[in-house]
């Protein structure tokens, strides 16, 4: 019993976006004009499940206490990969997909040898690595276009049994196959522990260097998957430098949301897709309100600022002004 | 052999000790920390270091633990040579330190913190669930089975992190352990938890090395002392074989190194310029009430942690929520900022704990430093006045003779002992009337804790008034006219003139009644 | 002391202060022009540099004022949308209440966003990039409602269209006199006043700072108030540039604008850099984007040189300390 309570506490930032999301939810099915169907719900998740896997892919580096600010570009370059490859048949599927996946991954791991033997700041290393993901998604699509195999991309974006959304399924297997058994790893742990307390963790003998690579190449792995579903749901490749910054913005709205610290060692990926999952909400509930559409923006402006200032309860908490400065 | 050419010491090589230390020195740039050591610990044994701050006890554990390297000298384990690069080396040779600054992670569980290095695996991963078990074990020898292993480090209080400090490091199955003051954050049910748990290890035949300043806490678990002083050892003695003031005296050394200016004979007591009632803040500092006067050096004595820094801070302006009445020249005022603290109106200066990271801009110029608090003197309209402004400076660095190579340089590239003097110079460029500081000599060279004696005491001269916080009995011997000792947040005893000395100092200090002469009783309880 | 003792001491005080990153800056937009003028002799015309400067100082403008908040261990991401408000709000007000008010209302606005994210940052304490990120939403939400509702006017106003494009003397464009001015500006203010002083302190030790009395509160609200400012005052040139606001128009500024300040030397956690070496970087980014596009090469190849560019001078001289207990 004990535990438990320990446990929520421990978790209250994701519960309470948890919470937040359900009720949003419930508000916006409440008043769709179609309530609660399955098409309403796979429309949703097929938006929802972009975000969520790059929000995922963000989380980790934000957990060593660095930043991915290429996350965005990776998930349009591996956007521009796929529609080039994966189709054909079967077997030419398969390769495909795994390239898309095997790319992003290798541009995380770009990323995390330069943060960790380069010795540069994250935050300036994916900002450049990121024009460079850009760069060879043009080369790969200059125009946009490209396909992918429709079977498959019918599949992927619709359901399972008619039910469940498909897309939800993936997410659910990239939670279960990826962050479960790195958040439960010696090294995923090790990311938790630098992002805590860098000087401890070298202390008592972890490998930083190790789990921050392995932080930024999962990110980019996790990019790459959600790229690889971006050309599901629009069956080409498109190289939008707009998309990209969108995604790599929001991946960090959604991080903190989902009650992830920005300065690393607390939090993790369940928050950050529910994180996207609210931010995702806010632009269906909207629409459904009928808020005037040059409204939205606006309000959704608003309320990512109120959400990332909530924090700052703390602050006046705060007895010794010098614990401000750490 | 290096020995100090004053003790009669020749430790031949001990074939029974375990772990050896030759002829180690270790030198911070011209700082020598540690001069031609001899050590030896021995299994089954509870060995207890003795000295003052700067004595070099941390250096020596320090070297032992793998954390910094030895600058010359050998090290034996079993009596082979081995040399560490890193803490894992000397975890994995069985030696495991608890350090004074903890090496936990605030955001993680008591259970990840405990098995960080080591965790129990299950098919590849962490066993949550073996883990939690060998939390419980390992809390419960310590006594601590009321720690959830599920907590995160940072919701427990200070004194139940040492203790899981010190279950970490159990978990590591040390053959040497070290603990490093490692009492000071404990409740006394704590302590003697500690105490039997190191007995129970004494038993099973571990070393370990005890570094304390309480000297009960020595009387009552050492088996064998060591004193330091000056990066020396001393000697090295059995248990009851020397009394405690025979230790003291081997501890302070025989001559007096250290010279201090006269202390003027004041007629009439001064007039106060800063004066406190009923100063508190929370449950760290209670019912404060001191006054310092025009021209008077006040010192703050007591062990590590007892409240000096906070009361310092309060007086600053950087805590919020104090209250109490200060009265600065005989006006009340409400500190709210270091800002209006520093104002000519107030006029407070506070040379901080830590130069490092509170005193000093390392990277920044000596001169940037310098002005740092007194710019808005040297501003005309916009701009900064820089003739003015590089006249004076020039003139401050003449008057407390800092040694730099040119004032542009980073003040990073200078000792120690000139960057404490740069944030000396910092304050009183800012005319303050009332000064305070926070231990300005630790980790100094001899000559420069001796200018700024000098320098207190001048600025004392010309009518400054001082508060002045050490960790070193001596300058409070030395320096003060008047000496403040705190416990537990609270002021304990006050002394003044002949009662100043060392016997008054380190009993009020650890809260006993040693000395039935006291002029002032005292009933702190013990923290709880 | 004769004239010629005093001249050399100028300048070996002057070498002393210009530091490696901004020498290696420089030296590479050298090897970058003579590079080019292999190409074609064109690179060293001085029409040609003249409009890479004009290029330039629109950039330079903005990277002024994220200078000052990197300098601060901080950073700005608040500029794509900052920008765009000065360009659109400029226009506007010239609609509105005539073209005099255009250039004073841009720059409000950028005023007043810029102050929302200081007090964000300095009194909220919300991680400055993450609180930018908020305001850059929200600026983007007004922008939007603002050119549904009214239908506003988006022509800039014949004095911005002067700013922006006109050479009124020696041939040198308006805009880089502009950036010039602003240039010298925020160089005496680092080097000859208070809030320069502190502003390096804080960026190195913000808790020092704090205890050696500074009001380190009012000094990060004036950076980012600032830094608000210069974006919109390189909205309302843009503006003037292609005679027109528009939404998205600063879209294309915030990396290059934080580049240039990285590789001028200006470190990203703050507390060191110069204005020489952001001058430097901005004129990098900016040759180095033009010579791309002179030699055609296509967009994809010219952000694949660009971020290796950037990564690859950094590693000769940004890297940081190797962790220690």
């Amino acid at each position: 019993m004990n535990d438990l309570k320990l446990r929520l506490g421990q978790n209250q930032g994701v519960i309470l976006a948890i919470v937040v999301f359900f009720l949003m939810f419930t508000l916006y099915i409440a008043n769709h004009p179609a309530g609660l169907t399955v098409p309403v719900v796979t429309t949703a998740a097929n938006k929802a499940v972009l975000l969520a896997l790059v929000a995922m892919a963000q989380t980790l580096p934000v957990l060593t206490g660095g930043l991915d600010l290429s996350v965005g570009m990776v998930f349009i370059m591996t956007n521009c990969l796929a529609s080039s490859m994966v189709s054909g048949d079967p077997l030419q599927i398969a390769i495909g997909t795994a390239v898309v996946l095997l790319a992003g991954a290798l541009a995380g791991l770009v990323n995390g040898v330069i943060v960790v033997y380069g010795r540069l700041q994250p935050i300036i290393t994916t900002l450049a690595t990121g024009a460079v993901y850009y760069g060879i998604a043009l080369l790969l699509r200059p125009v946009p276009g490209g396909d992918v195999d429709e079977e498959l991309a019918d599949f992927m974006t619709y359901t399972v049994f008619e039910v469940v959304p498909t897309s939800l399924v993936v997410l659910l297997a990239a939670v279960l196959i990826i962050w479960l058994p790195f958040r439960n790893s010696v090294v995923g742990r090790g990311c938790y522990a630098v992002g805590s307390a860098e000087g401890a963790a070298y202390m008592t003998g972890v490998a930083i260097g190790r789990s921050k690579m392995a932080a930024y190449t999962l990110a980019g792995l996790l990019a790459g998957l959600a790229g690889l579903m971006l050309t599901f749901v629009t069956f080409s490749g498109e190289a939008s430098a707009p998309i990209g910054g969108t995604y790599t913005l929001n991946s960090i709205a959604a991080v903190v949301i989902g009650g992830t610290s920005l300065y690393g060692g607390a939090g993790g990926a369940i928050g950050s897709i529910f994180g996207a999952f609210i931010l995702r909400t806010i632009d269906d509930l909207l629409f459904v309100f009928d808020l005037p559409p040059l409204w939205q923006p606006l309000f959704q402006g608003v309320v990512l600022l109120v959400a990332v200032s909530l924090g700052a309860a703390r602050v006046f908490q705060i007895r010794n002004r010098l614990e401000l400065f750490k | 052999m290096n020995a100090p050419a004053e003790e009669p010491v020749s430790r031949p090589p001990d074939p029974a000790a375990f772990w050896q230390m030759r002829g180690i020195s270790k030198r911070y740039g011209g700082v020598v920390a540690l001069d031609g050591v001899d050590f030896a610990c021995h299994p089954g044994a509870i060995h207890a270091i003795l000295g003052e701050n700067g004595a070099g006890k941390s250096t020596l554990i320090k070297i032992a633990a793998g954390v910094v390297q030895p600058s010359a000298g050998t090290l034996l384990l079993d009596g082979e040579a081995v040399t560490f690069a890193g803490p894992q080396d000397a975890n994995a040779k069985g030696i495991v330190c608890i350090f004074q600054e903890l090496s936990l992670m605030p955001d993680l569980s008591v259970a990840d913190n405990i098995s960080m290095a080591d965790p129990p695996l299950r098919w590849g991963l962490i066993d949550h669930r073996a883990q939690r078990r060998r939390a419980e074990e390992l809390l419960s020898k310590v006594g601590c089975d009321d720690v959830n292993p599920l907590e995160l480090v940072k919701n427990l209080p200070l004194s139940r992190r040492q203790m899981v400090e010190i279950a970490k490091a159990l978990g590591r199955n040390p053959r040497m352990l070290i603990l490093d003051e490692a009492t000071s954050a404990l409740t006394a049910a704590d302590v003697e938890k500690v105490y039997a748990i190191l007995g129970e290890l004494r038993a099973q035949g571990l070393a370990i090395l005890y570094i304390s300043h309480r000297m009960h806490e020595i009387e009552e678990l050492a088996d064998t002392c060591s004193v330091f002083r000056n990066g020396r050892h001393i000697e090295t003695f059995a248990k009851g074989t020397r009394s405690d003031s025979e230790i003291v005296q081997l501890m302070i050394g025989r001559e007096y190194t250290q010279v201090y200016p006269p202390k003027p004979q004041h007629e009439t007591p001064p007039e106060p310029e800063l004066e406190i009632t009923g100063l508190t803040w929370g449950n760290r500092l209670a019912d404060i009430s001191l006054s310092v006067g025009k021209g008077e050096i006040v010192g703050l004595g007591g062990l590590d942690g007892q409240g000096q820094r906070e009361l310092l801070l309060a007086l600053f302006g950087v805590l919020r929520g104090v209250t109490g009445e200060v009265k600065v020249a005989g006006r009340r005022l409400r500190l709210t900022s270091p800002q209006f603290a520093k104002s000519s109106a107030v006029g407070i200066a506070l040379i901080p704990e830590d130069r490092k990271s509170e005193g000093l801009l390392l990277p920044m110029s000596v001169r940037d430093n310098i002005s740092m608090a007194s710019i808005s003197h040297f501003t005309r309209g916009l701009f900064i006045d820089r003739e003015r402004q590089n006249a004076e400076i020039d003139e401050m660095v003449r008057r407390l003779s800092i040694k730099a190579g040119d004032v542009d340089d980073p003040v990073a590239t200078l000792s120690g002992g000139n960057q404490q003097k740069v944030v000396i110079a910092k304050w009183l460029m800012t005319n303050a009337r009332i000064v305070l500081l926070n231990d300005p000599t630790r980790g100094i060279d001899v000559g420069t804790k001796q200018e700024i004696y000098q320098l207190l005491r001048d600025l004392a001269a010309a009518g400054t008034a001082i508060l002045f916080y050490t960790t070193d009995y001596d300058e409070l011997i030395g320096c003060c006219d008047r000496v403040s000792i705190m416990y537990d947040g609270r002021i304990v005893r006050e002394l003044e003139g002949e009662a100043i000395n060392e016997e008054n100092i380190v009993a009020s200090a650890l809260n006993l009644m040693l000395d039935d002469r006291s002029e002032v009783s005292s009933q702190a309880e013990e923290p709880a | 002391m004769s004239i010629q003792e005093n001249m050399q001491g100028a300048l070996q005080g002057a070498l002393k202060s210009v530091d490696r990153p901004v020498v290696i800056a420089f030296g590479f937009i050298v090897v970058m022009l003579l590079a080019g003028s292999l190409y074609s002799s064109s690179f060293l015309s001085a029409n040609y540099l003249l409009q890479q400067l004009q290029v330039a100082a629109f950039l330079g403008i903005i990277a002024s004022g994220v200078m000052l908040v990197i300098l601060l261990g901080h950073i700005d991401l608040s500029i794509p949308w900052l920008v765009t408000v000065g360009g659109m709000m400029s226009t506007a007000a010239a609609g509105w209440w005539g073209p005099e008010y255009a250039i004073p209302f841009g720059l409000f606005c950028g005023l007043v966003f810029g102050l929302i994210n200081g007090l964000g940052v300095a009194i909220l304490r919300v991680p400055s990039m993450i609180f930018t990120l908020g305001i850059n939403a929200v600026a983007q939400g007004v922008m939007v409602l603002h050119t549904g509702g009214f239908a506003p006017q988006d022509h800039a106003s014949e004095t911005m269209r002067w700013l922006a494009v006109e050479r009124s003397f020696l041939n040198i464009p308006n805009a880089v006199f502009i950036w010039a001015v602003i240039g010298i500006a925020v160089v005496i203010l680092l080097k000859r006043t208070p809030l320069g002083r502190y502003i390096y302190a804080i960026g190195n030790q913000e808790g020092a700072t704090f205890l050696s009395g500074v009001n380190t509160k009012a000094v990060l609200i004036a950076c980012f108030a600032i830094s608000g400012m210069c974006s919109a005052m390189a909205g309302v040139l843009l503006a003037g540039y292609s005679n027109k606001g528009y939404q998205a128009m600063g879209d294309p500024y915030l990396l290059p604008a934080i580049a240039a300040v990285v590789l001028g030397g200006t470190h990203i956690l703050g507390g060191r850099g110069t204005y020489l070496g952001t001058v430097a970087g901005v004129i990098l980014i900016s040759l180095l984007q033009s010579i791309l596009s002179v030699m055609q090469m296509p967009e994809a190849g010219r952000q694949i040189i660009y971020g290796c560019v950037i990564i690859g001078m950094l590693l000769v001289y940004g890297r940081g300390q190797r962790v220690q207990g």
